[in-house]
């Protein structure tokens, strides 16, 4: 799977840098249906990668096994130095992987989700200082001003101390993303970010998610945005059918789609966009 | 003359009843709010159990809440405080013991509240929980956060959000229910009124008396609730 990178045309950079995230050998079903069929990526430190797919080809349940929000029933994930294996017990049930460990590896992983999640019974403020306060155990003073600054980044300074069910869908996905950052994670993941967006609000959404990209944040995204995944990913990876079926630069998976399937998702995309 | 009876009858002085009345409004207050409390964690344990307490205690569960809804609330009263206080003479009998032994009538009007309120109380909390979106406790999961946490941070205050209209409903329901506990010989607000009805044969002026005694507490009670609901409603959208 790693040997897959020599598809990889843009990141000759980026190649060499230390994996923020392996995943050797994913799979994952829903009772009798496989949705993941084994998927392996790896994504060097300060990578974007961009994750396509029409619905029902597994993209969102890898992104959603990265964080274990689906456990995984075998493979391997491994997100800075911690490292999750999934095997199937003798009976061929699902293992429960050690909580500790899960709750280590979610920590380092912050998800950002379609439909935001905010805590509506927090303000913004308090959404972002939840998780560093309560979760990591540092101290309150410094997660607030730490929360404002990234409030400030993603443009809500001013709107703070508002409640998500005040502030608009982009509004509510820019706090996302703060909440996100707070937990100084090792990657960002994003579950089609701007999915449930309302056309005008996307591009706020895509700037914030953007300038996180010039910063050289590591970040998996599942989007249905080609603009974004053409322009701002380092590379692409196109899930069909539970595999991964095509991975390369950007412009080369743009350009010249060597599989007949991401040929037809890519026509299907553009003449529908 | 009625009305110069009517302030001896109910003054504080010596052959007044208004002392003894203030304490048996005092008694049901206390009585309610204990069976409520009581019955608040017998209904948080009911609604758990239907909830995520497996086949069995989910049926165990949702036979009691069919049970106690169904079954007249006074019956209830009778068969814990009569049955209880059977079982209780037969055991001191096996013991050498003589007489009826009657259980004390305060901590049996508690648990009868406890067990009527509880069974109502566990389907406020499952409809609570259930209100609750899926993906704010999605989120507390994927920052890693351990269950007792999730649990204190992020269920609770919006349970209670939830929670709040139909408990202030349920402990209308107490309240009034604590009134048929006087059928223990409990001196509550009730059986004092009737005490005073009977040997003063004014049975009117303790009856409102009594009535205007219930009416405060539920309207202070009540100010309560919808305090604490306003509170809970901040970041909530009124449309």
């Amino acid at each position: 799977m790693i040997g897959d990178l020599a598809l990889d045309q843009a990141g000759t950079a980026t190649r060499d840098r230390p994996a923020a995230v392996i995943v050797e050998d994913l799979h994952k079903s829903f009772g009798p249906i496989e949705v993941l069929k084994g998927v392996s990526l790896r994504a060097a430190q300060g990578e974007v990668v961009s994750i396509l797919g029409s619905s029902g080809s597994g993209k969102s349940t890898l992104l959603r096994c990265l964080n274990l929000l689906e456990t995984p029933g075998r493979g391997a994930i491994t997100i800075g130095d911690e490292t999750l294996r999934f095997a199937p017990d003798r009976k061929g049930r699902l293992q429960r992987p050690d909580r500790k460990q899960v709750e280590r590896l979610r920590r380092s992983a912050a998800m950002v989700f379609q439909s935001f999640n905010l805590w509506s019974h927090m303000t913004i403020l308090e959404n972002v200082i939840e998780a560093p306060v309560h979760v990591l155990k540092r101290p309150r003073l410094e997660c607030v001003a730490e929360a404002e600054a990234l409030l400030a980044k993603v443009g809500l300074a001013e709107r703070r101390h508002y409640y998500p069910a005040h502030l608009s869908g982009g509004q509510q996905q820019r706090a996302a993303i703060a909440r996100a950052l707070a937990m100084h994670p090792k990657v960002l993941l994003f579950d089609e970010p701007t999915s449930a967006l309302d056309p005008e609000l996307v591009g706020e959404v895509l700037r914030v998610m953007r300038s996180l990209a010039d910063e050289g944040r590591t970040m998996l995204v599942v989007t249905h945005e080609m603009a974004f995944a053409r322009d701002v990913s380092s590379r692409v990876l196109f899930v069909h059918d539970g595999r991964v079926e095509e991975e390369g630069a950007p412009a080369a998976i743009f350009a010249n789609p060597k599989s007949e399937r991401l040929r037809q998702f890519l026509s299907r995309t553009r003449t529908a966009g | 003359m009625i009305s110069s009876s009517l302030f001896e009858v109910l003054s504080f002085g010596a052959g007044g009843w208004g002392a003894a009345l203030l304490k048996a409004a005092l008694t049901t207050t206390a009585l309610s709010i204990a069976g409520f409390a009581a019955g608040a964690v017998l209904g948080g344990l009911a609604a758990f159990a239907r909830l995520s307490g497996g086949a069995l205690g989910a049926a165990l569960a949702d036979g009691y809440g069919t049970l106690f809804r169904g079954v007249p609330d006074l019956l209830t009263i009778y068969l814990l405080y009569f049955g209880g206080s059977v079982g209780l003479t037969v055991v001191s009998h096996w013991l050498g013991g003589q007489g009826f032994v009657g259980l004390p009538a305060f901590a049996t009007g508690v648990a009868a509240l406890a067990i009527i309120s509880g069974a109502y109380q566990a389907e406020v909390y499952r409809g609570a929980y259930l209100a609750i979106h899926r993906g704010e406790l999605e989120a507390a999961r994927a920052f890693g956060m351990p269950h007792p946490t999730m649990l204190r941070r992020i269920i609770a205050p919006q349970l209670l959000r939830y929670a709040l209209p139909g408990l202030g409903n349920v402990w209308q329901l107490v309240l009034k229910d604590s009134a048929l506990v006087s059928v223990t010989g409990l001196v509550e607000l009730m059986r004092q009124a009737q005490v005073g009805a009977g040997s003063t044969r004014q049975p009117f002026v303790f009856y409102c008396s009594a009535a205007a005694l219930y009416l405060i507490i539920a309207l202070l009670t009540g100010a309560l609730f919808r305090r604490a609901e306003r509170r809970s409603l901040r970041g909530v959208r009124i449309a």
